[in-house]
């Protein structure tokens, strides 16, 4: 059980947390026709539309209820009505958040009040589900405020039902903010390989993979799970949760439905996807399919290949708990000792990650862990590019923002086949950064090597 | 920061669009706003000064979200790349900790990051629960001996233009005028040159384009004493002025602080810009002409007429592949006019330009280089720009990164312009970056295969109808309707 420390720092430096609101507005990128709303003042939200803008590379949706000075000082009530009357009657969205900033929470913000006063003042609009939640910046990451915002639509969606398994082959995927578009199509591909209809919640694989629509143009999210799907999960055979981020999520949508579910943390590594595919035969009642067994099989044969790239290699790893979990499980797997492990916020997920010490901070807090500890590998989104320059060491790039990684934000790192492919992008790191033994010239041995490089030069060179 | 203290700084007398309805400067619509806030704008216009500790006061959103990601580059000290933030949690601000927090932040950054000063940015929380930053940063300036600027940019003050003031005013109120120049080193003189001092301001750096025009100054004899803020380093600040003249280069971004170094010592001031020959031409020669010297006016024409030849052979190859080329230009105003004047330089055909933020001197001007013909677009909505470029047929797409990947699904060719960007556009070099961007995108072979109906299918792109919304960034409040009658668009049939 790795213990839990805090840095007692006055400042954030090189931060590795992104907000909360960020994380609900994710959420709400993974529905079909969403459309998020913070409400805060602008700058909010359009420095979180850049932050998603250049990780997916894609357009996205995000409106604000533009709080100035007036409205921050007197009252933003009426800001929060006329901010989702006009998104609601302009975009057409199928559904839409609405999710506090710190700004809107000092001041004081009653958004539940303003919700209902909302529907009153706006019939016209009741059709449109409205998901607010609470996600103020001072507290909670992205993966805090992505976990609030998925169980606040699924209130907003979700009837009480006793219909559990009305729906034989559906089954419900609650995922978390830790998988990127890649690893959800994966795992509904999984389903589906079992005769099992997936209903993933969010579904950044239909919004978020980076895909042409025939539309020149749509104001909202370009795909996810359509909103009439998510008034039928308590109709479902079985739910599957993953991200331990998640279970507040998972309690409301058993408590509403009572249909069977199970909790995975993650899905990297032989043992986890193990345990899932044997769900999945056990849920349908079918054999595992051949083309399963062969890329076990594969995945067996890239473990053993890449056991000596990963061996006791000492890696430093920063990123949410969820995420910080699923890599360090794997990695602690393949023989890997997690000397240094950083996330932004305490979270229960943390003691169970596989290392001594999990530090709750920042990235120079990863960087003095990582030089102390001689870390030979980090891992951790594109801020972290800069520090593993000045550790001299490669970096593994996984987590949001991957701003200078074409298709990093749809890689694939999940199931027999992801964790695959990030073995082999891992072990290649390994050996192209490879540090030779300096050559050694003994002075009693005479030889004539005139293009023999000084000795000094040679010294800790790479090939 | 009081209201009548943004007022101000709204109030800008050397400002055209001063005396006019303030559209810059209204205020923003529930559900139908984009871009960035006060703080946004003053964190761009500072945050290139390389050698500082910016530490950004507020909870998480502002820093976590923003921080590393601007193409600014340093020639030297890196110290600005460096995210600082307090970081407020719901403790700090509930129990008013933030001072502390701050105090003993600024702390943290010089004992361990040594810089050469530290700006602090106060943002919205801090601004509302009443954080005195002010004393904050005079306390901490007394007790380590390191300059500690306040930069109070609450975000809901208003826009980042108001934000770019804010910056501004902090350098005019803290910094500029505390410091005489080095001297020069003696080989460092060309014999027989009176070397010259100047500013430029709101230059960003960006991609590093800065460094296409210093070696014109330097064969010039022209010594920049400071570029606020591209590649600039706190001293230099100090030493604004000292200078002969200043140039004002991104538009009216800081505005004010040109100004006020006038009212104040006297410094003439010039608007002015690097994209495009002409504009770098005459940009040369206003500096030369202001400064006085007839030596520098005379070697000032040699130089232009030199580049200019050099640069415009060059680009012969290149013009008929771009000439009558029609471009869309949507910059959102700040660099409108000048981008246009770089364009027609090239024999390309401008047929609308967005002036949302444009102030009537931008929107004079634009009028001025574009003619009669010239149509400009209010509106900031995605569906009535992309509207804009069926109707008037263009062949290109000029904006900032926010309509990067709407112009991208709807298949169009696009150039980047704005921060965000990796490629150095200014100057005479800079022209040559821009036809290659220009030409990689219009002539790309992915247009016509991505607006290819699959063999089996008939469906080519859809103008999406009103029934599938519009950007509620829109000017009107009607859905929109599709810009051309029929429903199918075939961007291969209309080229």
């Amino acid at each position: 059980m790795a213990e839990i420390i805090r840095h007692p720092k006055a400042l954030s430096v090189n931060p590795l947390k992104s907000s909360a609101p960020a994380g609900a507005a994710l959420a709400c990128l993974g529905i079909n026709r969403g459309m998020p709303v913070f409400h805060g003042s602008q700058g909010c939200t359009a420095f979180a539309k850049v932050f998603f803008v250049r990780h997916f590379r894609e357009p996205i949706p995000l409106q604000t209820t533009a709080m100035d000075q007036v409205a921050t000082v007197m009252s933003a009530d009426e800001n929060v009505i006329q901010a989702l009357a006009t998104v609601c009657g302009k975009s057409r969205p199928a559904l839409v958040t609405l999710a506090t900033t710190a700004l809107a929470e000092t001041q004081g913000t009653d958004i539940a009040r303003l919700l209902r006063e909302f529907r009153a003042q706006h019939p016209e609009f009741d059709h449109i589900p409205v998901a607010a939640v609470n996600t103020p910046d001072f507290s909670g990451c992205l993966e805090s405020g992505y976990a609030a915002t998925v169980n606040g639509i699924l209130e907003a969606t979700v009837p009480h039902t006793r219909h559990a398994g009305r729906r034989k082959k559906q089954v419900n995927l609650l995922l978390g903010s830790h998988l990127t578009p890649g690893d959800v199509e994966a795992i509904k591909e999984w389903v589906e390989a079992f005769g099992l209809r997936p209903v993933a919640v969010p579904d950044l694989a239909d919004s978020l993979d980076g895909h042409i629509v025939a539309e020149d143009f749509l104001p909202v999210t370009l795909g996810g799970t359509p909103v009439g799907e998510l008034a039928t999960l308590g109709e479902a055979a079985a739910t599957v949760v993953i991200g331990r981020a998640l279970n507040g999520a998972a309690d409301l949508l058993a408590e509403r439905s009572a249909v069977p579910e199970w909790r995975f943390d993650g899905l990297m590594g032989l043992e986890a996807c193990d345990r899932f595919t044997a769900l999945l035969a056990e849920l349908s009642g079918q054999k595992v399919p051949e083309k399963i067994e062969r890329h076990r099989a594969q995945l067996q044969d890239a473990m053993v290949d890449t056991h000596f790239m990963t061996g006791l290699r000492r890696v430093g790893i920063a990123a949410d708990p969820d995420l910080l979990h699923q890599l360090a499980s794997w990695l602690a797997g393949m023989g890997s000792e997690i000397v240094a492990a950083v996330a932004p916020v305490k979270a229960p997920v943390l003691a169970d990650v596989p290392a001594a010490s999990v530090h709750v901070g920042d990235l120079e807090d990863l960087e003095d862990l990582a030089r102390a500890a001689g870390a030979e590998l980090l891992l951790g989104n594109s801020h972290l590019a800069a520090t593993a320059a000045r550790l001299g060491v490669p970096l593994l790039r996984a987590g949001m923002p991957q701003y200078d990684l074409i298709g990093g934000h749809c890689k694939t790192w999940v199931g027999y086949r992801g964790t695959r492919q990030a073995l082999f992008d891992l072990a290649n790191l390994v050996v192209h950064n490879h540090e030779h033994i300096a050559p050694y010239r003994a002075r009693l041995v005479v030889r004539d090597d005139h293009d023999a490089a000084p000795p000094q030069a040679a010294a800790g060179g790479r090939h | 920061m009081k209201a009548s203290d943004i007022a101000a700084l709204l109030d800008e007398p050397a400002c055209a669009h001063n005396k006019k309805e303030k559209s810059g400067c209204a205020r923003p619509k529930p559900g139908a706003s984009a871009g960035g806030c006060a703080f946004d704008g003053a964190q761009i216009a500072l945050l290139p000064i390389a050698d500082v500790a910016h530490i950004v006061h507020g909870p998480i959103a502002c820093a976590g979200n923003s921080w590393d990601n601007r193409g600014t580059r340093s020639s030297g000290p890196t110290l600005y790349k460096i995210g600082m933030t307090t970081d407020l949690s719901e403790q700090d601000v509930i129990m008013g900790r933030g001072e502390k927090r701050l105090f003993h932040g600024i702390k943290q950054a010089i004992e361990r990051y040594r810089p050469a000063a530290v700006f602090v940015y106060n943002t919205c929380v801090p601004a509302l629960i009443g954080d005195d930053v002010d004393a904050v940063c005079k306390a901490a300036a007394e007790r380590w001996g390191v300059p500690v600027v306040p930069v109070d940019s609450a975000g809901f003050y208003g826009t980042k233009n108001l934000g770019n003031r804010i910056a501004g005013e902090a350098m005019f109120k803290h910094v500029i005028g505390t410091r005489e120049p080095d001297p020069l080193p003696a080989d460092a003189v060309p014999p027989g040159i009176t070397v010259h001092s100047i500013n430029l301001i709101g230059e960003y750096n960006i991609a590093g384009e800065l460094w296409h025009v210093m070696p014109l100054f330097d064969e010039l004899g022209i010594r920049v004493l400071c570029t606020l803020s591209g590649d600039a380093r706190f001293h230099e600040v100090q030493t604004m002025h000292r200078a002969e003249v200043s140039m004002l280069v991104c538009a009216k971004a800081m505005i004010n602080v040109a100004r006020k170094i006038e009212e104040r010592w006297g410094v003439p001031w010039f608007e002015g810009s690097f994209y495009g020959i002409t504009d770098t031409s005459q940009a040369l020669r206003d500096i030369a002409r202001i400064i006085g010297d007839a030596d520098l006016i005379a070697r000032t024409e040699a130089l232009i007429a030199r580049e200019e030849a050099r640069v415009r052979a060059e680009l012969e190859v290149w013009r008929p592949r771009l000439e009558g080329k029609r471009v869309l230009l949507f910059t959102g105003g700040v660099k409108s006019w000048s981008v246009v004047s770089a364009l027609q330089d090239l024999g390309m055909n401008v047929v609308a330009s967005g002036t949302k933020k444009s102030t009537e001197e931008d929107k004079a001007r634009i009028l001025e280089l574009m003619g009669d013909k010239a149509i400009m677009l209010k509106s900031e909505g995605a569906r009535d720009l992309l509207n804009a470029v069926y109707e008037l047929k263009a062949d290109l797409l000029i904006a900032g990164g926010r309509n990067l990947y709407t112009a991208l699904k709807a298949r169009l060719p696009f150039l980047d312009i704005h921060q965000e960007r990796e490629f150095a556009y200014a100057g005479y070099e800079g022209m040559k970056e821009l036809v290659r961007q220009l030409a990689l995108t219009l002539e790309s072979p992915v247009w016509e295969a991505v607006r290819r109906p699959a063999p089996w299918s008939a469906k080519a792109m859809v103008v999406a109808g009103p029934e599938m919304g519009d950007s509620p960034d829109a000017e009107d409040d009607e859905p929109a309707a599709p810009a051309v009658g029929d429903a199918t668009f075939d961007p291969l049939a209309a080229a």
